[in-house]
């Protein structure tokens, strides 16, 4: 991809960010944040490249640890801002 | 490109736009629910194409670290009490920025060796490694502030002992300044030496205590921010960790995230009428502008019972309560809920003040009132209540302080110019109060000691059970 293209999709994905964030209604701010740190957790991606690429095992051991703690950050992020979205749906 | 790389590239395109259509979810509270199930579907199609991708060989060590952050992210999540929850966002904030280090780690040891082997070739070292490389350290560092700087906010959050107030020793700022500067010199040493990972594991080191110190010294009050702050970093050390790795979902994700901390960030700065730098390296202006404790309240303050509020509510057709932290600590929730459905079944309109700052994170008391089944349209804004206030029979306080006080329109006070709640403009109002002791501002509040203010001493919980006692009488 290159580091221009990557800088690229990075000013305009905070350009969308911004947009949508935005429009987000100060009631649902702290399920944003629980679900953004979340989605955070993407790093889970490169984590799970690491922990099982041919790469020595100290490097592959960095991995098994990035792993976990970014996938607490998903799994834990996503069913905690599930539990308070459903409080706010039921009347 | 191969047919199973343009595959996954495209899969991650579109986990990218999961991630965005989930956000776009959360704009109302009716399809938010789906919002976030569409960003965790693009969570899963990540991790799944992820998982076939060419390089990976082993799947043990990947398995062992998925099981364990799935079970431990499981537990946390559904064992969290509410009134918790910016603790536990703010650990999930350190995770995040650690997984981050650890894996710009990784990256950043094959780098050095592919650098290594290039030397002993005596062949060039290509332009791209350096770009690389740059995103590496920055990871780090971000990624090392964010984590150790949200432990420190757990931990005051927490309301341990050792970090109630925060550690002072000479030459704080200074400190900083040092540390600031030893990391711009070990960013530089890392660019210079392509085949060390060293200059990385030190930089790490650096940030590690920088985010510490950072901080250490920020009050209770500004947790807010600095939570929110914090989100914002561990969504760039993703960013970074995706440059690090090519990798755009990373970057978009990351970006989306960080927009969004620094949107969160903003919107609490201005909600407590203070800049960031001022939250970040500032203290509290002296309080030179306003009058003593003794001056505002000197027998002006009147007591009132639940029997006098009760005859109150009677007559009322309008009532706006205004929640403030004191509210959750003595978990009233519940009963102020009960207390507006009586007002409501006797035709009174009941509507609910939140105020940005009313809890310890954006949006907090917002779900400690849902948590309670308040309906989320009951749930004002303060400029949309502060437009009828003149039209409501009781504003009744609890557990608000700052957020409440009519000295914010003095020019001169501490708080001048922070966002209120009018409550003084209600034809009456009640404050349930333990005591006269000031709020995070420190300074005294008048509208305590007007003519048409009430103040109803005691525990938020078990005065509002004697209010409902009184009504039901």
């Amino acid at each position: 991809m290159g580091l221009l293209t990557g800088l690229t999709v990075f000013v305009l994905a905070i350009f969308v960010g911004f947009e949508i964030i935005t429009k987000i209604p100060p009631t649902l701010h702290t399920p944003l944040m629980s679900g953004s740190n979340a989605i955070s957790g993407i790093t889970v991606v490169g984590a799970i490249l690491a922990a099982g690429a041919d790469h020595g095992w100290f490097a592959c051991l960095l991995g098994m640890i990035a792993v976990a703690l970014a996938m607490i950050n998903v799994v834990g992020g996503f069913l905690v801002t599930n539990r308070m979205l459903e409080m706010f749906r039921r009347k | 490109m191969d047919t199973r790389t343009t595959i996954i590239a495209l899969a991650y395109l579109v986990s990218a736009v999961l991630f965005i259509l989930g956000l776009k979810g959360l704009t109302h509270p009716r399809t938010a629910v789906r919002g976030n199930l569409i960003g965790a579907l693009g969570m899963l199609l990540a991790v799944v194409v992820t998982l076939v991708s060419q390089q990976i060989v082993g799947y043990w060590l990947i398995g062992v670290g998925l099981v364990i952050g799935t079970v431990v992210g499981a537990v946390l999540a559904i064992r969290i009490q509410m009134t918790a929850m910016p603790q536990m966002v703010a650990l999930f904030n350190g995770f995040g920025g650690a997984a981050s280090v650890l894996v710009a780690w990784s990256e950043l040891i094959v780098l050095a060796g592919h650098v290594r082997e290039l030397s002993a070739k005596e062949l060039p070292v290509p332009g791209d490694v350096y770009g690389t490389l740059v995103s590496g350290l920055l990871a780090g560092l971000i990624g090392a502030v964010t984590f150790w700087g949200s432990l420190v906010a757990f931990a005051k959050l927490q309301e341990y002992k050792a970090f109630r107030k925060p550690y002072e020793y000479p030459f704080m700022k200074l400190g900083n300044v040092a540390l600031g500067l030893l990391v711009v010199l070990l960013v530089v040493l890392g660019v210079m030496c392509p085949g060390s990972v060293w200059p990385y594991v030190l930089l790490v080191l650096v940030a590690s205590v920088l985010g510490v110190t950072l901080v250490n010294p920020i009050g209770g009050a500004d947790m807010p921010v600095v939570i929110a702050l914090l989100n914002s970093y561990s969504g760039l050390a993703a960013a970074a960790t995706g440059f690090v790795l090519d990798n755009s979902v990373l970057i978009i994700a990351g970006s989306l995230v960080g927009a969004s901390g620094v949107i969160l960030t903003q919107i609490m700065c201005k909600a407590m009428n203070r800049s960031l730098a001022h939250v970040l390296f500032g203290v509290l202006a002296p309080t030179d502008g306003s009058a003593t404790a003794d001056e505002v309240y000197g027998g002006k303050v009147k007591a009132t019972s639940a029997e006098e509020v009760a005859m109150l509510f009677e007559s009322a057709r309008r009532v706006v309560i205004v929640p403030g932290y004191g509210l959750a600590v003595a978990q009233a929730q519940h009963t102020v809920r009960d207390l507006a459905k009586l007002l409501e079944s006797r035709g009174c309109a009941v509507e609910f003040a939140i105020h940005p700052v009313a809890g310890r994170m954006p949006g907090h008391m917002n779900v400690l009132l849902a948590e309670a089944e308040v309906p989320y349209d009951q749930l004002k804004e303060p400029d949309e209540i502060n437009a009828a206030m003149g039209q409501t029979d009781v504003a009744l306080v609890i557990g608000a302080n700052d957020v409440v006080n009519p000295e914010a329109r003095n020019p001169k006070s501490a708080i001048a110019g922070m966002p209120i709640i009018d409550c003084d403009k209600a034809r009456t109002c009640v404050v349930v109060k333990r005591s006269l002791s000031p709020g995070f501002a420190g300074i005294p509040n008048p509208l305590f000691a007007l003519d048409n203010t009430l103040m109803f001493f005691g525990d938020g919980r078990k005065a509002m059970l004697d209010l409902l006692a009184a009504m039901k009488e």
